[in-house]
């Protein structure tokens, strides 16, 4: 089982698929836009489905680790530079969206808005911190830092999951509504929890 | 439900009017859910017939009315009105009702009725979102005598030609044009004359966000994003600038001397 689970892994197809299934929900969203069929306000619905996106992305690639661990899978390690990558991209599309069709590239005011909102300024932090570890996301940065500075660099993807989880409750928290933010929560929590309880429980 | 052109000045604005699709699917009726979709998907479940109002507090002539009562009060006038939601987007929304003051003349407000408070139903059977805590039910609105007097303030029984859907307020609503959308108390069961300002529910949930005024006024920033400027729903395209908004939505010309000599900065 575990052999044949490894081999379609490895198998050259795998990654052509994964890299498939992330653009699927930009795909759809794409067609949701030109077919009009994004309800009453599209704006708003491509902005926020692009952030829902970017959390998820970012939390299917913080659980790579654990559930190769979980599962003895090794070669599941070879999907999350994809899953990350594709994660930053999702992230600046809703950027975007956010920045063109909410503010309509008024630059001036959107500088206000980040002062007025603090999950706005929240949201651009975690693109920011987003930015170098996707300019390293190639072979010859990991040479060029070293392997060990090079993790040292992408463990920020810790902090920004956290920041992006604050930008999420924040913009729900003006509505008094944190049932899905809560659901993002104990995801978050779990794959947190499980690298600090692997932490602690080998000393 | 036909209504005659209102001759209510101010009443028939010119904009384009929102679609009927895009006006009954995105909707903010927290007691059907918090998502704009929620009342279109849920409010099946609720029953706008049969319907009383009760009218209560300072008044000569308290009492309850039948909706069939109501609706025979006070000729139906169609009008055309911009809304404006305080998250800021807009409709222009052709609305069927009377002005509210023609029910609350029949009621005789007493020299103490400074005020009128508006309690929309909370019924945990016919409305999920009650079950919630997102903001403490029955949700309550309020306005100042004079406001609600005036004649563009609307007591609505339709849109669009026909019985209001109930994910916009059945069987009857407030209409305030100038105001912030959610100053407009949907699905009303009573109304209540009182002395003292009326704390809304909104005001209750961040007094800090939500003036009991909340008069559209685009120099007047809610904390947390500007109100400039709105996206008209279903109009400004996916890459279009969002339009300015107008102050008191484009009625100053209407109700600007209520408001003479008030601080709107203070007074939001």
């Amino acid at each position: 089982m575990k052999a044949a689970l490894t081999r379609a892994l490895l198998h050259p197809a795998a990654k052509v698929l994964l890299f498939l299934l992330c653009l699927g929900p930009l795909a759809w969203l794409v067609y949701g836009a030109f077919a009009n069929q994004l309800g009453a306000n599209p704006a708003e619905a491509l902005i926020r489905r692009l952030g829902d996106w970017t959390l998820r992305g970012l939390w299917l690639t913080l659980a790579i680790t654990p559930l190769r661990e979980l599962t003895g899978l090794a070669a599941l390690a070879r999907f999350r530079r994809m899953l990350g990558v594709f994660t930053f991209s999702y992230a600046t599309l809703h950027l975007m969206a956010y920045s063109w069709l909410d503010q309509g590239l008024d630059f001036a005011v959107i500088a206000t808005d980040i002062a007025k909102r603090p999950f706005i300024l929240m949201g651009f932090t975690a693109w920011a911190l987003m930015l170098p570890l996707a300019a390293t996301s190639f072979n010859r940065a990991i040479k060029a830092l070293g392997a060990k500075r090079w993790q040292a660099l992408h463990k920020a993807i810790y902090a920004i999951s956290v920041i992006a989880l604050m930008h999420f409750i924040w913009m729900r928290a003006g509505k008094h509504n944190f049932a899905e933010p809560a659901v993002y929560g104990v995801i978050l929590a779990a794959l947190l929890g499980w690298r600090l309880w692997k932490r602690f429980s080998r000393k | 439900l036909p209504g005659a052109h209102s001759a209510v000045p101010g009443a028939l604005v010119m904009d384009k009017v929102t679609s009927y699709a895009d006006a009954t699917s995105y909707n903010n009726f927290y007691e059907f859910g918090t998502d704009k979709s929620d009342p279109a998907a849920h409010a099946h479940t609720l029953k706008p017939r049969p319907w009383t109002v009760s009218i209560e507090g300072e008044c000569a002539k308290p009492g309850r009315y039948d909706l069939d009562a109501l609706l025979k009060l006070s000729a139906m006038e169609e009008r055309v009105y911009r809304l404006r939601c305080v998250e800021g987007w807009s409709m222009v929304i052709p609305w069927v009702g009377y002005s509210l003051g023609e029910l609350l003349k029949q009621a005789q407000p007493t020299s103490k009725a400074k005020y009128v408070e508006f309690t929309t139903l909370a019924d945990k059977a016919q409305m999920p979102g009650v079950r919630s805590g997102v903001l403490d039910w029955p949700y309550v609105e309020g306005l100042r005598i004079d406001e609600a007097m005036h004649p563009l303030a609307l007591l609505a029984f339709g849109m669009y030609g026909e019985v209001l859907p109930n994910q916009n307020g059945a069987p009857l609503r407030l209409v305030v044009p100038w105001k912030y959308g959610f100053k407009s108390a949907k699905s009303i069961v009573k109304i209540r004359f009182v002395e003292k300002e009326p704390v809304s529910s909104w005001t209750k949930a961040a007094q800090q966000e939500y003036g009991f005024y909340s008069n559209v006024n685009p120099n007047v920033a809610h904390p947390r994003w500007s109100q400039a400027s709105e996206r008209r729903i279903g109009e400004d395209g996916l890459f279009a600038k969002k339009r300015p908004t107008l102050m008191f939505n484009g009625y100053e010309a209407q109700v600007g001397q209520l408001y003479a000599g008030m601080d709107l900065k203070r007074n939001y």
